[in-house]
């Protein structure tokens, strides 16, 4: 189709879709009027039944955990797949290019930097089901910490510091755990994914029941997930700088 | 207004598309389906959302406060998820169009007909 | 609770981050046997499952949480015979693709059993969920690796072109879903399908849950290939490896037609009813079977020939939901079911001639297919019984059809669905003739032509073990052939479809834990008119092979005036399958936006 037909096709059916929203939107509860039961009874219930004071962690690791262990292995298959798509048919070292940067003050700020966030993001997971935190953020800024690595100029030791082996065995660990937590539930007659540890007091560390176990487990998940990614997106990037140096 | 954050939800999720519909280069492509994802998160926390309500976290105030609606924030967590993974694997199928098809405008890449 | 319920989906997403993590160090055939172990794990327990449902529902909380006075606090899977069935059919293709694709795709080493383990997991989690926003994230899990491993071939555009319109065309359709699920969470404060079906009934439909149903029901008729949310289909089967076809075609498309109906019937029944939606559905379907068809015969790509017959096929099942009745229901489990397998066989048939001959093209195969006679008896056996010949399953998921339409007075539907099958499946037919048995002209200039470099199939220089591929093919085939003499087959799909579609008292049963009492198996047997219409498109579909194959042997004359009417309607569908992917969006939205339109105007 030419692109004027598509716009023309397009156009009418944007028309259309708009129109179709607008009117659902008629039928929602006013913005700030909701009223549905599941999450009041949630917020009323989880501190109390899970021992957690951040009741949106009950929700992604108890309540609803299943779907947390699906998205967690989305996160799992789409870094598979990328490195799938991102792999070159000889299976060589990928060339690593020399540091661009050559700042000596940089490169201290970035790796100390990296620390600093290193701490920051396991704050985070930790705290999570206490005040706003949890696995996935906490992870995020973990991998967060490793690019620093790698951005403060040090593109070798990054390459080092994660071998694919070993971020391999943590990705799978990371998500393995959470399968296998939920089948320990199956394996003593309750359902899976059911609750087990003590609870303890909410607001203290030492609470939730499973909650922290699932939590970590989702933290080195995501954190090994997102390294992995950002080493395949890195070594596109090697493999680019390396062919514009390097004459054909 | 009472119904505008649904609105702007709306109104996001369809300029998103139309972007996507006349797009001529695929990172443009990539960052117009994050943005039309992003109505869906205005969408989903516009729906919980309850007046005067706090955070449905209870470490500093008391249980009971009025909060707004935790399932739409873990929702909107996985949806954040999803995301980000279909982004990253569009990204890395655009890094092969340019390596092996010389091309990123979608319009150029077409070898299948009919 | 059945202990056995989560295990579907529990072993295999465990077997893959196992593979993954310790892949590395363990023998190179761990990973792949490995697989193999898990997904013939899947499928035992999947069978288990489907005699285990057959009194009553299996249903299983998450995290143990029961629902409180009818409002449903945790995730819940509900098990019927009819939805344990496509985990049975998911974890059986799965199975033979990873038998077919032994050594196959050796380059990227542990990453494909890996992925394809994640998709059995997420498709079997798909075809149990009971929650709404569960079955989204189990439709991303399943979205996200296919585009992965649709873009296996990646150093060629096809397979790249094909991967990018598969992602953005169905990362759409998920937006769609999201929000309709928005929208009903606002409405109904409910996840759970049944709850949410409960907090509905009684109500009527106003715009809201219109559009939400619009909205998911076009989503979900995006990943299955209805038209016009189908252009994606056809490019991404035409390019995927064939073991990823074989999951694919078999079984994901119909996993979105099986969402439809598990949505409208437990969910929106209540409100919106039958007899208005009804006559949009079915027109969708027809739609989609005619079209699909119709492109199917242009085609000389066997894998993009096939990628239209499982579209025409698409069709004639979401016709089968469409009818909004017990019957019609029931047809479209058994036609999900054995047209699955078939399909599967097929695709099996087609990569054992691309890796004996390395060519995937129609004419360039004329006659050579002689040397490979399974593949040539599979492909027979398959597209006879797709094309509806007695006794085999599509014929009896036709006759429940059939019946149900007839008895609501939508007597036109029957020849329209007869001739899709013989567009489909006598294309096929041709195919097999040409191939196998060198008949009909080497050329032929109407067919469309599949550039060279969309060849994704991996490099083959190894002989492989000739058993390992037809097994496979010989076993999907004889098993889907074989369901239609499960004894009672029809009658276990009605009584199953009879408890879908009694929207209260599964409600009470998923809510309240209160199990209705077993109903007995109601007797079927196809009427004659189904067996008249069976015989007719079954002979219909050998007489349009041969017209494909003979075309040119009709008087001139003939042929001028039928090139002069078709022309222009097949240059216009030719044209309108571009490979662009902005096309694609722009036909989806005017999809939702027509699909909207037009249940707004029937309900009003």
């Amino acid at each position: 189709m030419s692109r004027r037909a598509r716009l023309t096709l397009f156009g009418l059916a944007a028309a259309g879709l708009a129109a179709l929203l607008l009117w659902s939107i008629t039928g929602l509860p006013k913005f700030g009027d909701y009223h549905g039961a599941y999450g009041k009874i949630l917020n009323k219930a989880a501190p109390k039944e899970r021992q957690t004071s951040n009741v949106v962690a009950a929700v992604v690791f108890d309540y609803r955990g299943f779907d947390t262990m699906g998205e967690e292995f989305i996160l799992f298959g789409a870094v598979m797949g990328v490195a799938m798509l991102l792999r070159e048919p000889r299976e060589d070292e990928a060339p690593v290019p020399e540091d661009p940067v050559r700042s000596d003050a940089l490169r201290a700020f970035g790796i100390s930097f990296a620390g600093a966030t290193l701490v920051l993001g396991l704050w985070i997971v930790a705290h999570g089901y206490v005040t706003p935190g949890g696995g996935f953020q906490g992870g995020v800024i973990l991998a967060a910490a490793f690019l620093l690595v790698s951005l403060a100029g040090s593109y070798r030791p990054y390459r080092r510091l994660t071998p694919v082996p070993i971020v391999d065995f943590a990705e799978g660990t990371g998500a393995g755990a959470y399968v296998v937590i939920g089948l320990c539930a199956l394996l003593i007659g309750d359902a899976f994914l059911h609750n087990l540890l003590p609870y303890g007091v909410a607001g203290k560390l030492s609470s939730g029941g499973s909650i922290p176990l699932l939590n970590w487990a989702s933290a080195l998940e995501v954190t090994a997930a997102f390294v992995l990614l950002f080493n395949e997106f890195l070594s596109e990037r090697a493999i680019m700088i390396d062919s514009t140096r390097r004459p054909p | 207004m009472s119904y505008l954050p649904f609105v702007l939800a709306a109104w996001i999720f369809v300029v998103g598309i139309f972007g996507i519909v006349r797009s001529r280069h695929y990172i443009h492509l990539v960052v117009c389906l994050s943005l039309t994802q992003s109505s869906t998160y205005v969408l989903l926390l516009s729906i919980g959302y309850v007046k005067h309500g706090g955070a449905p976290i209870f470490k500093d105030v008391p249980q009971g406060t009025r909060a707004v609606d935790p399932v739409v924030q873990a929702l909107t967590l996985t949806d954040i998820v999803v995301s980000v993974t279909v982004a990253a694997l569009v990204l890395a199928l655009a890094i092969q169009a340019k390596k092996h098809a010389k091309t990123m405008n979608p319009d150029e890449l077409r070898p299948v007909r009919g | 609770m059945d202990v056995l319920v989560p295990l579907p989906v529990a072993i295999p997403l465990l077997s893959a981050a196992v593979v993954t993590a310790i892949g590395h160090w363990c023998g190179r055939r761990f990973d792949d046997l490995i697989a193999i172990g898990a997904t013939a794990a899947t499928l035992v327990i999947s069978l288990l499952l489907v005699f285990r449902s057959n009194e009553h529902e299996l249903v299983y909380w998450f995290g143990g949480w029961r629902p409180r006075d009818g409002v449903a606090l945790g995730i819940s899977f509900t098990v019927d015979p009819g939805s344990a069935a496509v985990a049975t059919l998911v974890s059986t293709l799965a199975l033979a693709a990873l038998v077919f694709s032994w050594r196959y795709f050796d380059e990227v080493g542990k990453l494909f059993p890996v992925l394809m383990l994640l998709f059995v997991g997420a498709m079997c989690g798909f075809a149990l969920a009971g929650d709404l926003f569960n079955l989204f994230v189990w439709f991303e899990l399943m979205s996200v690796v296919a585009y992965a491993l649709t873009g296996y071939g990646v150093e060629h555009a096809g397979p790249l072109e094909g991967a990018i319109n598969f992602a953005v065309t169905n990362t759409v359709g998920s937006f769609c879903i999201l929000f309709g699920i928005g929208f009903l969470y606002a409405r109904t404060g409910a996840l759970n399908l049944a709850q949410i079906g409960e907090a509905l009934a009684g109500h009527r439909a106003d715009g809201l849950v219109i559009v939400a149903f619009t909205l998911l029901v076009g989503g979900f008729m995006t990943k299955a290939g209805a038209v016009p949310f189908h252009f994606w289909l056809s490019d991404a089967y035409a390019v995927a490896p064939i073991p990823v076809c074989i999951l694919l075609a078999g079984v994901m498309s119909d996993l979105g037609l099986h969402a439809v109906g598990r949505i409208y019937w437990t969910a929106f029944s209540g409100t919106l009813s039958a007899g208005d939606i009804r006559p949009v559905l079915v027109g969708f379907g027809l739609v989609t079977a005619i079209v699909g068809g119709f492109m199917c015969f242009l085609q000389r790509d066997l894998k993009r020939m096939l990628a239209f017959a499982t579209i025409s096929n698409i069709g004639s099942v979401l016709v089968g939901i469409a009818l909004l009745t017990r019957s019609g229901l029931a047809g479209s489990i058994v036609y999900l079911n054995t047209n699955g397998l078939l399909r599967g066989a097929a695709f099996v048939a087609v990569g054992i001639l691309v890796r004996r001959f390395k060519s995937g093209d129609e004419l360039d195969l004329r006659g050579r297919g002689r040397r490979a006679p399974i593949a040539g008896a599979v492909l027979v056996a398959a597209a006879l019984a797709l094309a509806l010949l007695p006794p085999f399953g599509p014929f009896l998921a036709n006759a429940l059809v059939v019946d149900s339409a007839i008895a609501l007075g939508y007597g036109w539907v029957p020849p329209l669905l007869a001739l899709a099958a013989v567009l489909s499946a006598g294309t096929i037919l041709r195919a097999a003739g040409r191939i196998f048995g060198g008949l009909g002209a080497g050329e032929d200039p109407l067919l469309s032509h599949e550039p060279e470099e969309s060849q994704a199939e991996p490099d083959d220089d190894r002989r492989v073990s000739p058993p390992l591929m037809w097994i496979p093919a010989g076993a999907l085939a004889v098993v889907g052939l074989g369901l239609a003499f499960v004894p009672e087959l029809a009658g276990h799909a009605l009584r199953d479809a009879g408890r879908v579609v009694d929207r209260s008292s599964h409600a009470r049963e998923v809510l309240g834990g209160v199990a209705p009492p077993a109903a007995p198996i109601p007797p079927y047997s196809p009427s004659a008119t189904a067996y008249a219409y069976g015989i007719a498109s079954a002979g219909g579909a050998l007489a349009f092979a041969a017209f494909g194959l003979y075309r040119r042997r009709l008087p001139i004359s003939l042929r001028r005036a039928a090139a002069r009417a078709a022309a222009g309607p097949v240059a216009g569908l030719k044209e309108l399958h571009s490979g662009v992917v902005g096309d694609y969006v722009a036909w989806l939205t005017a999809g939702v936006a027509l699909l909207g339109g037009l249940v707004a105007v029937v309900v009003r």
